[in-house]
C-alpha cells in the first residue's frame, strides 16, 4: 500500500522473499508462450502447482495492489484481464474487503502488462480467483496491518488495541477512530508485514466476500449502462489510421496479385499494404494478406471491398480443400479401426466377449468460433524505440512479449493498454489482431494505426474449436452394470497450431475428460485416432471439454436405456463407490495444474451435484407429452457441475427448452452472484452449442459470413428459468474455476432431454434440423 | 453537409451520405456506446433510436437522419423509461462483458416506451433483434419487467439458491 502521490518508495518496500521467488522463475520467463500449451515444460524442474506453476507465478505486495490517497480514496490495481466474467470487481472486492475498505471510496485501475511487477496475468483457464484469492486476501490484509500499525503509532498504544472499521481504525478501548485518508501517509512509511505474521479475516468479519446479500456494485456496471465502458475499439488517438485487411481465405494461402486502384480511390482511403503471409504452425502469427488504411472505419471496410486480390492456394496444401462434411466422413471410416492406446484398465476385448449386450455409437461435434460480441480490434503507435498498444487481450505479457519481438523493441519499451474485452471465450488469447496493428504501424513509420475486424474476418480467420468425431462402444453384463468402455477420439489438437502437426490429441487435451473419466469400469480402453487440422485450432471456453462431455454424457445415457435402468441411479452406479482419486493414478498429470493431493477427483462431490441437481428440478417426475428431463455431470476446471434439462420436442420438431437446472460445485463461491451469471451465461452458450451453433467449410473457406448463418442463442429460444443451485463446500475445500466448467455438460444434458421426450438419440451436434423429417 | 440533432445536439455533419449512423457516431463524434457487432442488422449491438424510434445504425445511412433526432446510448439518462431501464439493469446485476448491453437497453427503452408493461412474449419480439454472446438473456428479461414493474407477470423465476448460511463461515485454508 502507498499513498498515491509516492511511487517511488512503493518500489523500496518490495518484499524480499517475493524478490528471491521471482529470481527462481526469471530462467524460465521466455517460454511464456510455450507454457500455455505445452505440458512438457520444465519437467527437470521440481514440479509447481498452481499460481506457483503459472510463468511469473504471483505477488501479494500491497504496495503493487493498493493506493491510499489523503483524501480516503483507495486505487486497487486489477491486473487480470476482463471478459465479462467480473473480474475487475471480483478480485478488487477480496483485497476491499481484506483491508476494510469502503466500497463507495474503491477505485479500480487496470494494470499494463507487465508480469514481472504484478504476477501472471494470462487470464484463461478459469484460474483469476482460484489462484489469485489468497495472495490478494494477504495483499489487503497486509494494507490493514500498515494502517492499524500507523494508527497505534499516532495514539502511542499497542496495535493489539486497534482494528479496522470500515474505511477507519479504531483505537478499541478508547472507541477514537482515524480514517483510512489520514493515515494514508504514515502507513506508506511502514514496512510491509512479513506474509507469517498477517492475521487474515475470519469469515464473519468478511463484509463482501461469499456475501449473496450486500454483493458490491460490479465495477464498470454503470459505464456499461451509460454506454461509457471502453473497449479496445474505443481507443483513438491523434492522427490515427483505422485498417480492415482481407486476410486468405485459407490457412496458409497468400497474396497471387492484387489490384488496389479501386479502393484507392475511395474518400478517406490513405494507403493499401500488403502483409507477409504465413508459414504453419504459425502460432500466433498474423494471416497475411491485404490492409487497407483509410481515415475511418467506414471507408477502410469499403476500401476492402473494393480491392481485387488473386490468392495463391498452393502454400495452403490440403487445407486450401479443407471441406468439413468430407472430412467428417473419413474421421468416420478412420474411427473404426483401432488407434493409439491412451489408457488401458483391464481387458476390453474380453469384456466385449463376456457381456450380455454390446453398443456402439458414434458422436460428432463441428467446429465453433468463439464470436465474442466484440470484433478484435488493436490500436498499435511506435515512437521511436517504444511501442504503445491499446487491445483487449486475455494475455497481455504475450502481447508485449509478441510485439517487442517483432519491432525489434525491449519489452520493457512495450506498453500494453489493456481495454475491457467484449467477450473473449478463449479468442482473444491470442494476440494475432495486435501484431496485425503492430506491423501495419511499423510500415507507416510509427503513425498510430486501429485495426478493426468485422465479424465476416472473426468468422472466417478464428482459432476455430476443434471438430470431433468420437466412436464409444460399451458392454452390459448380465446384470445390466458396465463391464466395458471404448473411447476413441479423432480430433485435431491445439498443438497443431504449435508444432509439426501430430495427429493426435496431447495429453493436456486428453485430460479435460478423458484421462480423468472417473467411471468405475472393470475394462476401460482409451484411445487417439488422427485427425489432422486444415484450420487454425484454438481454445474456445471449456476447450476439449466440449466434445468429451457430449460423447460420454450421452453414451453413459444411451447404456442406462439400453439396461433398462433410470438414468440418474445409473450414472452413480457407475461413479462407484465414495472415494476421493489421485488423477496421476489414470495417467492425468496435468489436473489443470493443480496440485493432486489438493484437487483430487471426488467422486462424493460428483454425486452430490448429481443429487442436488435432480432433487431441484423433481427427476422422476411425469412429464407432459412430448416433454423430457435431460441429466449430465461433468467435472472440469477443477469444479463440478450437474445439469437437468426440460425439453419438449413438438410434433413438427422444434425442441423448447423450458428450464434448466444447473447445481454447481466451484468450492467457495468468492463472489456467488458473477459466479451464477457465469453458469447462466455457460448454458446459454451451451444451448447453442447444442442447437444451432456450427461453423463448416467447403473448399478450403469457412462457409458461415455472419450472424444469419452462424447461429448463436436469441432472447427467445433460451428458457425463461435459468437456476443455478450452489452446492457449497466446506470452506477448506480449494477454490475452483467458475468461467468454464458450466459449458460440457449443457449440450448432453439436452440431447439427453430430447431422447427422453421423443425416443431421438442426437449423435451429431447441432441438432439443427434432424427433428424435421 | 448533412443535419442532424444527435443527442439534443444540432449538428451539420460533412460525411458522405452513404455513411452508416454507426460509423458517424463512433469515428467521425466519438460516440463509442453505439457497438459495432455485425455491420449487417443481425445483432442489435449498433441500436440507437431515430425520432424515438429504435433502428439498426449499422445498416441506415447517415442520409436518413437527415433532419431528425438520433438518440445514442450516451444521452438515453435524460429520459425517464431510459434512467429506469439503467437502474434496473444494476439492479439485476445484467452485464457481463456489456458490450451488447448498450443496444439491449436501446432496445428495452423503445419495448417500454410504447408497452410499459410487456409480456414475455412482447420482450422475446422486441428484443429477439439482439444478440448476447455472454447469455444474459435471462436477466435481460427480469430487468425489463423490473423497469416496468410486473416482476409479477414474469415467468421467470428466481436465478439462484444458495444453501448456506450468509454468516456462519467456517475458515478457509491458506
Ligand atoms: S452491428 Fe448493427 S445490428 Fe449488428
Ligand atoms: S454482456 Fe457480453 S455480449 Fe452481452
Amino acid at each position: 500500500m502507498k499513498t498515491s502521490d509516492n511511487r517511488d518508495q512503493a518500489l523500496q518496500l518490495a518484499n524480499v522473499s517475493r524478490r528471491s521467488f521471482l529470481k527462481g522463475i526469471a530462467a524460465s520467463g521466455a517460454l511464456v508462450l510455450a507454457v500455455s500449451w505445452d505440458p512438457a515444460t520444465a519437467e527437470s524442474e521440481p514440479r509447481k502447482y498452481g499460481a506457483d506453476y503459472m510463468a511469473h507465478g504471483w505477488v501479494d505486495n500491497p504496495n503493487i495492489f493498493i493506493r491510499v490517497a489523503r483524501d480516503g480514496q483507495v486505487t486497487i490495481i486489477n491486473h487480470r484481464g476482463e471478459m465479462g466474467q467480473g473480474i475487475r470487481t471480483s478480485l478488487v472486492m477480496v483485497m476491499a474487503d481484506e483491508m476494510g475498505a469502503d466500497w463507495q471510496q474503491v477505485h479500480v485501475e487496470q494494470a499494463i502488462a507487465n508480469e514481472e511487477k504484478y504476477g501472471n496475468q494470462d487470464t484463461d483457464g478459469s484460474r483469476s480467483m482460484r489462484h489469485w484469492f489468497e495472495p490478494l486476501r494477504r495483499a489487503g490484509a497486509a494494507a490493514r496491518t500498515m494502517l492499524e500499525q500507523a494508527a497505534a503509532n499516532q495514539w502511542q498504544v499497542p496495535v493489539s488495541e486497534c482494528r479496522t472499521d470500515v474505511h477507519a481504525v479504531v483505537h478499541t478501548p478508547s472507541q477514537r477512530t482515524l480514517s483510512f485518508g489520514s493515515l494514508a501517509a504514515a502507513a506508506a512509511e511502514l514496512p510491509v508485514p512479513a506474509r507469517q505474521s498477517l492475521t487474515l479475516k475470519t469469515p464473519d468479519q468478511w463484509r463482501y466476500i461469499m456475501r449473496t446479500s450486500n454483493q458490491p456494485l460490479a465495477i464498470d456496471g454503470m459505464d456499461i449502462n451509460q454506454g461509457k465502458a471502453l473497449y479496445a475499439a474505443d481507443m483513438r488517438v491523434d492522427n490515427m489510421l483505422y485498417a480492415v485487411i482481407a486476410r486468405p481465405p485459407s490457412y496458409g494461402s497468400r497474396v497471387k496479385n492484387v489490384d488496389a486502384s479501386k479502393a484507392l480511390a475511395i474518400a478517406g482511403v490513405v494507403k493499401v499494404l500488403e502483409l507477409p503471409s504465413v508459414t504453419q504452425p504459425s502460432g500466433f502469427e498474423p494471416l497475411g494478406g491485404v490492409a487497407v488504411l483509410a481515415e475511418h472505419t467506414w471507408a477502410a471496410i469499403q476500401g476492402r471491398n473494393a480491392l481485387r486480390i488473386e490468392w495463391d492456394d498452393s502454400p495452403a496444401g490440403d487445407n486450401a480443400h479443407y471441406d468439413s462434411e468430407a472430412f467428417r466422413a473419413s474421421l468416420e471410416s478412420k474411427a473404426t479401426q483401432p488407434g493409439k492406446p491412451v489408457r488401458q484398465v483391464g481387458d476390453f476385448s474380453q469384456a466385449q466377449r463376456d457381456s450380455a449386450q454390446h453398443l456402439t455409437a458414434t458422436y460428432y461435434a463441428p467446429h465453433l468460433a468463439q464470436a465474442p460480441m466484440e470484433p478484435m480490434a488493436a490500436l498499435v503507435s511506435i515512437q521511436g524505440d517504444h511501442a504503445e498498444v491499446w487491445s483487449s487481450v486475455q494475455n497481455p505479457q504475450a502481447t508485449r512479449d509478441g510485439v517487442a519481438k517483432r519491432l525489434g523493441l525491449k519489452a520493457s519499451n512495450v506498453t500494453v493498454n489493456c481495454a475491457l474485452m467484449g467477450g473473449a471465450f478463449g479468442r482473444k488469447a491470442k494476440p494475432d489482431f495486435v501484431f496485425e496493428a503492430a506491423d501495419l504501424s511499423k510500415a507507416m513509420g510509427g503513425r498510430p494505426v486501429r485495426v478493426q475486424w468485422t465479424r465476416e474476418d472473426d468468422l472466417h480467420h478464428s482459432f476455430y474449436h476443434t471438430v470431433a468425431l468420437q466412436h464409444m462402444e460399451g458392454t452390459l453384463d448380465h446384470n445390466g452394470q458396465v463391464s466395458g468402455w471404448l473411447h476413441r477420439i479423432l480430433a485435431p489438437s491445439i498443438s497443431s497450431q504449435f508444432a509439426p502437426d501430430s495427429g493426435h490429441l496431447s495429453d493436456r487435451e486428453l485430460t479435460q475428460g478423458i484421462r480423468n473419466m472417473p467411471f468405475d469400469i472393470p475394462a476401460i480402453q482409451q484411445e487417439t485416432g488422427e485427425a489432422l487440422g486444415h484450420v487454425r485450432i484454438g481454445w474456445f471456453r471449456s476447450v476439449y471439454n466440449i466434445p468429451h462431455a457430449f460423447a460420454i454424457q450421452s453414451f453413459v445415457a444411451e447404456l442406462a436405456n439400453a439396461a433398462g435402468q433410470d438414468h440418474k441411479a445409473f450414472l452413480l452406479e457407475l461413479l462407484g463407490p465414495d472415494r476421493q482419486i489421485d488423477p496421476r493414478t489414470q495417467g492425468e498429470n496435468w489436473n489443470y495444474s493443480e496440485d493432486p493431493s489438493r484437487y483430487p477427483i471426488d467422486i462424493k462431490r460428483y454425486k452430490n451435484v448429481i443429487e442436488r441437481v435432480t432433487q431441484e428440478a423433481d427427476w422422476g417426475k411425469t412429464m407432459p407429452p412430448n416433454r423430457g428431463l435431460g441429466l449430465a455431470v461433468h467435472h472440469s476446471f477443477v469444479s463440478y457441475c450437474a445439469i437437468v434439462m426440460d425439453v419438449e420436442v413438438t410434433p413438427t420438431g422444434d425442441v423448447i427448452v423450458h428450464q434448466a437446472d444447473i447445481a454447481f460445485d466451484c468450492g467457495p463461491q468468492i463472489n456467488p452472484d458473477r459466479v451464477r451469471a457465469q453458469m447462466e451465461g455457460a448454458c446459454v452458450m451451451g444451448i447453442g452449442i447444442a442447437l444451432m451453433t456450427e461453423i463448416t467449410a467447403k473448399n478450403g473457406r469457412v462457409q458461415q459470413d455472419n450472424f444469419h448463418q452462424y447461429l448463436i442463442p436469441r432472447i427467445n429460444q433460451v428458457p425463461r428459468t435459468i437456476r443455478v443451485h450452489a452446492v457449497n463446500s466446506d470452506l477448506d475445500v480449494p477454490l475452483g474455476g467458475a468461467g468454464e466448467p458450466g459449458l460440457p455438460p449443457v449440450a448432453p444434458a439436452l440431447c439427453n432431454a430430447i431422447f427422453a421426450a421423443s425416443g431421438k438419440r442426437i449423435r451429431s451436434l447441432p441438432v439443427a434440423d434432424q427433428l424435421k423429417s | 453537409m448533412i443535419s442532424v440533432t444527435i443527442n439534443g445536439q444540432p449538428q451539420e455533419l460533412e460525411v458522405s451520405p452513404e455513411t452508416p449512423i454507426l460509423w458517424v457516431l463512433r469515428d467521425f463524434l466519438a460516440l463509442t456506446g453505439t457497438r459495432f457487432g455485425c455491420g449487417m442488422g443481425l445483432c442489435g449491438a449498433c441500436t440507437v433510436h431515430l425520432d424515438g424510434t429504435a433502428i439498426r445504425s449499422c445498416v441506415t445511412p447517415i442520409s436518413v437522419a437527415a433532419g431528425k433526432n438520433i438518440t445514442s446510448i450516451e444521452s438515453i439518462e435524460n429520459d425517464s423509461v431510459g434512467q429506469r431501464v439503467q437502474q434496473a439493469w444494476m439492479d439485476e446485476a445484467v452485464a457481463q462483458c456489456g458490450y451488447c448491453q448498450g443496444g439491449q437497453i436501446m432496445s428495452a427503452v423503445s419495448l417500454l416506451t410504447t408497452t410499459p408493461q410487456p409480456t414475455d412474449e412482447q420482450i422475446d419480439n422486441a428484443m429477439s433483434g439482439n444478440l448476447c454472446r455472454c447469455g444474459t438473456y435471462p436477466r435481460i428479461r427480469k430487468a425489463i419487467h423490473r423497469a416496468a414493474g410486473t416482476e409479477s407477470l414474469s415467468t421467470h423465476t428466481n436465478g439462484s439458491q444458495v444453501q448456506a448460511n450468509d454468516t456462519l463461515f467456517r475458515e478457509v485454508k491458506v
